[in-house]
């Protein structure tokens, strides 16, 4: 049976999930959603089940949020989020990332993306943050981001609980690692080669020794994501579940 | 009972927002405020401050584009999967708005500063990002409470946000002029603070009391908070409103083909916007 891209991610983000019991997911991100609804799923059917609570913005279902868009940011501070997701039009190898804009001075960018969000919040506090960006070349892996939205971790004294746990993308899986402030690739996705992540990216970054295959999901995991995962995710996306999973639609 | 807080449309209520005002506006799930867009862009509205709780979207595209907003604070500016927001862009390439980019947290932050009315607000985060460096108007501080002898402890501070007007658009008011906001809270705290309270339009407005049940009242946004009102059927329009309308995509994709060009967005103003003028004329 052939997985496809967003299958395998999928699959991997809710491995990297496993062991979370509250997990957030940002604005416009399908895969992310879906991994952590996977997640959701393998921890319903443990025994004893284990319950994981998701909170999907944009989701009516996928949110059990009270008090506003707020409280997704108090629930950080006060520990209650364990995972979440960030990304950026670039990221560099310090794993800091700019969703402002890129060229020329700001605010006046050659580029403009939408803006920071959440991120320069979230990433201090979340203790995981999984950077999640597919796209994966040297226009967005950079040795230098134009424009800070959030630093990566830094000996500089602020409190910072939380911050990158790796950067996952369309050819790989890389680790950080906050004392070296550096990425660590770790996996590389089936059909790709450590040669051509070297090629498409822009920053120095080390490499595991027994560098792997990022591992894909088995049938009945493939299954799950193509008929219940598909279909809650849908609820908060629509038109990527028309895409990708038309028979869950 | 007088209902004065009642205006007779969404073009009474823009007129009761002056040039220049600062504003609270809510992102595009919330409620938003749209025929009171069109109505401020009708009026010729200038100059406005528009705080984004805590981003916006095509409401902000639109009143930039229409040449309403001096100031934008925000934390992004997006339409999700329904296109680019090409007059904001425009507007930032040409210097023409004061552009204060902010992070969602930080927005709410103040504004509960302002609901206090307190002068700032810490916030933990932000150290270390380019957004402070471009915002003069925030503060790092050492915390003065950290225990005797523990390494330095800094920490931003924020100051409050009083906007002059809350802008959105809700489902019903009761008869009395509360407004049903259900577990939307962060419009009731952008409509507490601000000084001049909420201005609303609502699909409609309902002969009952909602501060007599206990399950609607939690949900609901007190009269004293609200300035003016005004009935406004599909009031948030092409964006949707809860579960009660969804999102206009069509109408999207015709914004993002006009919207690219100046030109464009003139001739979309013409059609969907300038029609209650051309109608009167």
């Amino acid at each position: 049976m052939s997985v496809s891209r967003q299958e395998l991610l999928i699959f991997t983000i809710a491995r990297l999930l496993k062991d979370c019991r509250s997990v957030a997911v940002g604005a416009s991100s399908p895969i992310p959603g879906a991994g952590a609804v996977l997640a959701r799923h393998w921890a319903a059917e443990k025994t004893p089940s284990r319950r994981l609570f998701l909170t999907i913005l944009g989701s009516g279902r996928l949110n059990a949020m009270t008090s506003g868009g707020v409280e997704l940011f108090d629930m950080a501070a006060q520990g209650r989020i364990d995972a979440f997701f960030l990304g950026g039009g670039q990221i560099d190898g310090q794993a800091n990332i700019n969703l402002v804009g890129a060229g020329d001075t700001y605010p006046q960018t050659a580029v403009r993306w939408p803006g920071s969000f959440g991120s320069a919040y979230l990433y201090y506090l979340v203790p995981k943050v999984i950077l999640f960006r597919e796209e994966h070349s040297r226009r967005v892996m950079v040795p230098k981001v134009d424009f800070i939205s959030a630093p990566g971790p830094r000996d500089d004294g602020v409190y910072r609980p939380g911050g990158p746990i790796g950067l996952l993308t369309e050819l790989c899986w890389f680790s950080f690692d906050k004392a070296r402030r550096r990425f660590r690739l770790e996996t590389v996705h089936p059909g790709h080669s450590l040669e051509e992540v070297h090629d498409h990216t822009g920053f120095a970054f080390d490499v595991a020794p027994g560098i792997g295959t990022t591992p894909a999901p088995d049938a009945p995991t493939l299954a799950a994501i193509r008929g219940p995962i598909a279909r809650q995710i849908g609820e908060a996306y629509p038109r990527f579940v028309q895409q990708l999973f038309p028979d869950a639609a | 009972m007088s209902q004065d807080w009642l205006l007779a449309s969404a073009d009474a209520l823009a007129a009761q927002l002056p040039d220049g005002a600062k504003i609270a506006v809510p992102h595009d799930t919330l409620g938003v405020a749209m025929e009171t867009t069109r109505a401020l862009i009708r009026r010729g509205a200038k100059n406005l401050h528009v705080v984004c709780v805590p981003i916006g979207g095509l409401q902000v595209d639109l009143l930039i584009g229409a040449g309403c907003v001096g100031t934008l604070e925000t934390s992004a500016i997006t339409f999700g999967e329904y296109g680019t927001p090409y007059r904001f862009h425009d507007a930032l390439k040409q210097g023409a708005i004061r552009m204060l980019d902010a992070t969602c947290p930080a927005i709410h932050a103040a504004l509960e500063a302002g609901h206090k009315d307190i002068p700032f607000i810490p916030l933990r985060g932000l150290l270390g990002s380019d957004l402070v460096v471009h915002r003069p108007d925030w503060k790092t501080i050492d915390n003065p409470f950290a225990q005797e002898g523990a390494a330095h402890d800094p920490i931003l501070l924020l100051p409050a946000i009083r906007p002059d007007f809350a802008v959105f658009h809700a489902p019903y008011a009761d008869r009395d002029g509360n407004v049903f906001i259900g577990r939307r809270r962060d419009l009731a705290t952008m409509a507490q603070a601000s000084t001049k309270g909420a201005l609303v339009t609502v699909e409609e407005v309902r002969e009952v009391d909602l501060l007599a049940s206990e399950e609607t009242a939690a949900g609901t946004l007190p009269a004293i908070y609200v300035g003016h009102a005004a009935i406004a059927q599909r009031g948030a329009w092409p964006c949707g409103l809860w579960d009660l309308y969804a999102t206009d995509e069509a109408h999207f994709r015709r914004y993002g083909e006009l919207a690219r060009t100046s030109d464009g967005f003139a001739r979309y103003l013409d059609e969907f916007v300038h029609v209650r003028r051309q109608a009167a004329e």
